[in-house]
């Protein structure tokens, strides 16, 4: 009963405005277009800068989860990633590789600082997925807690009294981590995928890459995008959210070249031709992480963090969260009425 | 300070410092939006304020001082200067000051500020909303220019701050300064600000927590109101042409910081703080509206027993209630077209009644009609039998009488 239509009007430009009662809202006027011809500097370009000092000051929010069967190597990539120890195996926890009976989600969180900007890293590792013997539907806790995030935030932003930051911790990116088999993406691959594509951001990546020669990587690549293609499995980034010409071109060539992205995860350094460089050390040579010759790991970095790392935000914030909130909203048919855990799943280092 | 997050070294360059970057990129992309409301009396120099802050034409026709009321105008530019799109929106008071009775005079205002954060308000409550691409008209900030008077401020500017403090960020402004001296400007500050603060008026502080501009926005919060001199027109000084303002005794320079404040205004309006009144807007005054607002709705968020209650639920609770009211209305409705069906069935029914006793009625009469004629028929055929009777006897005794004469003999026998 809240919600009432907001009018469109288009009143010629110059309007009087009579000012109209509380109920009504009163509408924006057409622009007059005059794209007025700056005698003089004003300075409306500096508000970049004044932007941009703000949001450096109150730092950024990246939450991201890994998903994919034990010994993938997950957490080693994630270290790689954010050069440094995130990784929940590496924050100081039991190196037992006891595998849980059931999917379980652990969060933990970081502080991570760099060129003056202050990131709040939460990276989420989801053990037991894809391990148990029957492994049917074990992709609903992952769902379950994707849209648990989702409830927090429409919590929150729905109380008259709210927080001038809402604290975010929906997921903004998932890794999926594809086995290197070289033949196809398996079935659990395309029942997660296809479930999960539809609420979070999915990055699918081919794990342990330096099992697979050159050919072998290219055919593989090709033919798990035919697969997902065929199987309707929309990753991101999505073709329906490019928003113009420029986005579409380039996201189209990372769709249909460069992913899924073929990785090696390494936090282990050597020497290599005078450098350090991360890398594996195996009887027939060094594997080089950042090699774009060697695999495919600077891409995702560089695609993941250093080009759209806000675009997977607003995708989240702007289409994912917002179709959970309308089915949520909309005579609770859709969803149902949930409890949400609130500190439990989410641990961090002290 | 970090609720628990523990802070990592970095090993080695990750390139997430080129967030902002990836942010700025965006919204370069989306273009930005500013909205100003310029309140003053008719002649207070208000056009020409604009027109010399973004060298624009905002409305160049001299105003009439017959205005009944106050109206708002507005007018939207599409600027544009190296790789920003900004869309200024200029609202601008019409006849304000003028009426013999200023009672109501900032009522329009006040209306047409809480008519975008309604606006606003109506999308975000909306299910399928957009909120990105949401045209925002909301009142980023509200240049107030006060009269050069050289003494105080006015009961109507006091009234009209007031009313408005607590929805936009007001900045005070001396309009057409050039008519006071030095020495009387400063006297003139001292007092306005004085009187802006024993009357608890809030006015817009330029932030003061960020190091980079705290210390040139604490000397600009010093110096307001500002006082300042508009003009579109241009005076050769020098070898160059400035926008000035030519006299007998001299010439006022707009962008002259000895002559007048104008330069600041732009400083601090544009270059240094246009971000921040965008984000108090936001998460200042639009969020005290919303909360005024839902709490008018009825919405909670502690229900009687100190409980939270969830807006869905409120959502629900109205939207039952809401229902219940339509299905209430809607008995209400069948239950008055039952009755009114009964009541016209009743009326035929009588109607009908009338019309066959009518018919009966007339039946009878015809009844009674025909045996009266029955009845004059028989008398008639009976006269009509004793009339032939009587012919008949008649002839015969003619008859009898001329066999019986013999002159009617004779003729017999002739006729023979």
């Amino acid at each position: 009963p809240c919600a009432g239509p907001v009018e469109s009007k288009n009143e010629a430009a110059m309007s009087e405005l009579v000012p109209e009662t509380r109920q009504k809202p009163v509408v924006p006027m057409k622009p007059m277009g005059i794209n007025a011809n700056l005698l003089g500097y004003i300075g409306i370009d500096t508000i970049i800068e004044q932007m941009r000092k703000k949001t450096m000051k109150t730092g950024f929010d990246f939450n991201i989860m890994v998903v994919g069967q034990s010994g993938l190597g997950k957490s080693t990539l994630v270290n790689t990633l954010f050069k440094s120890q995130v990784s929940r195996k590496s924050s100081g926890w039991n190196r037992e590789e006891k595998i849980p009976k059931t999917v379980e989600i652990k969060a933990i969180g970081h502080v991570i600082e760099e060129g003056g900007v202050k990131m709040k890293l939460t990276v989420i590792d989801t053990p037991g997925f894809g391990d148990q013997i029957n492994n049917e539907n074990c992709w609903e806790p992952i769902e379950k807690y994707i849209n648990e995030q989702y409830e927090k935030f429409l919590k929150e932003e729905v109380n008259i009294a709210r927080k001038k930051r809402i604290p975010d911790t929906r997921v903004h990116c998932c890794l999926y981590f594809i086995s290197p088999t070289g033949h196809s993406l398996r079935p659990l691959d395309l029942e997660f995928m296809k479930h999960l594509s539809k609420v979070v951001n999915i990055i699918p990546v081919i794990a342990k890459a330096d099992t697979m020669t050159l050919e072998e990587k290219t055919e593989f690549k090709q033919r798990v995008r035919k697969e997902l293609e065929v199987n309707g499995i929309e990753f991101y980034p999505q073709k329906e959210f490019d928003e113009d010409l420029e986005d579409k071109t380039e996201n189209d060539k990372i769709r249909q070249e460069s992913m899924p992205f073929a990785v090696v995860g390494s936090d282990k350094e050597y020497q290599v031709n005078g450098k350090r460089v991360l890398g594996r050390k195996t009887p027939w040579g060094i594997i080089e992480v950042e090699n774009l010759t060697h695999c495919e790991f600077a891409l995702l970095r560089d695609f993941v963090i250093r080009t759209h790392l806000q675009d997977l935000k607003e995708v989240t914030h702007n289409i994912h969260y917002e179709t959970y909130r309308a089915k949520r909203l909309n005579d609770n048919g859709g969803l149902p009425p949930m409890t949400v855990e609130t500190e439990e799943n989410h641990e961090s280092n002290l | 300070q970090n609720d628990g997050y523990r802070s990592v070294c970095l090993s080695g360059h990750v390139g997430f410092d080129t967030l902002p970057d990836q942010l700025v990129i965006k919204s370069i992309k989306q273009g930005f939006c500013f909205n100003i409301l310029c309140i003053g009396e008719t002649g207070s120099g208000k056009s020409t304020l604009i027109n010399s802050l973004f060298n624009i034409s905002f409305d160049d026709s001299i105003s009439s001082h017959f205005h009944p009321n106050v109206r708002l105008k507005a007018q939207t530019y599409e600027l544009q200067e190296s790789n920003v799109c900004l869309k200024l929106t200029v609202v601008s008071t019409v006849g304000f000051g003028d009426q013999l009775n200023k009672e109501d005079s900032y009522q329009p205002i006040v209306d047409y500020i809480d008519a975008q954060f309604e606006a606003y308000l109506q999308e975000e409550l909306k299910i399928k909303r957009s909120l990105f691409s949401y045209r925002d008209t909301r009142i980023h900030v509200c240049l107030y220019i006060i009269s050069p008077t050289g003494h105080s401020l006015k009961t109507l500017d006091l009234l009209t701050m007031k009313s408005l403090d607590s929805k936009v960020n007001i900045i005070p402004i001396i309009g057409k300064a050039d008519s006071i001296s030095k020495t009387e400007l400063q006297k003139f500050k001292n007092n306005l600000i004085a009187e802006l603060v024993s009357n608890g008026v809030q006015i817009y502080q330029f932030p003061t927590d960020d190091e980079a501009v705290s210390q040139i926005n604490t000397i600009m919060n010093g110096h307001l109101p500002f006082a300042v001199v508009g003009s579109t027109e241009e005076v050769k000084i020098g070898n160059k042409m400035v926008k000035a303002r030519q006299y007998p005794w001299g010439i006022v320079q707009v962008e002259n910081e000895n002559h007048c404040d104008f330069v600041k205004l732009r400083e601090m309006l544009i270059c240094t703080n246009m971000e921040d009144l965008r984000e108090q807007t936001h998460r200042c005054h639009y969020e005290l509206y919303r909360s005024c607002r839902l709490q008018e709705m009825g919405f909670r968020d502690i229900d009687p027993e100190n409980k939270p209650v969830s807006l869905q639920e409120a959502y629900e609770a109205k939207r039952r209630e809401f229902y219940l009211g339509l299905q209430r209305k809607e008995e209400e409705m069948r239950q008055k077209f039952v009755q009114k069906v009964k009541e016209k069935e009743a009326v035929l029914k009588e109607a009908e009644q009338q019309v066959q006793a009518k018919f009966e009625h007339l039946t009878l009469m015809r009844k009674e009609e025909k045996l009266k004629l029955e009845k004059k028929r028989k008398a008639l055929e009976d006269e009509i039998t004793q009339f032939n009777a009587k012919k008949a006897s008649a002839e015969l005794l003619q008859r009898q009488a001329n066999l019986s004469t013999p002159a009617s003999l004779k003729k017999e026998k002739d006729r023979k």
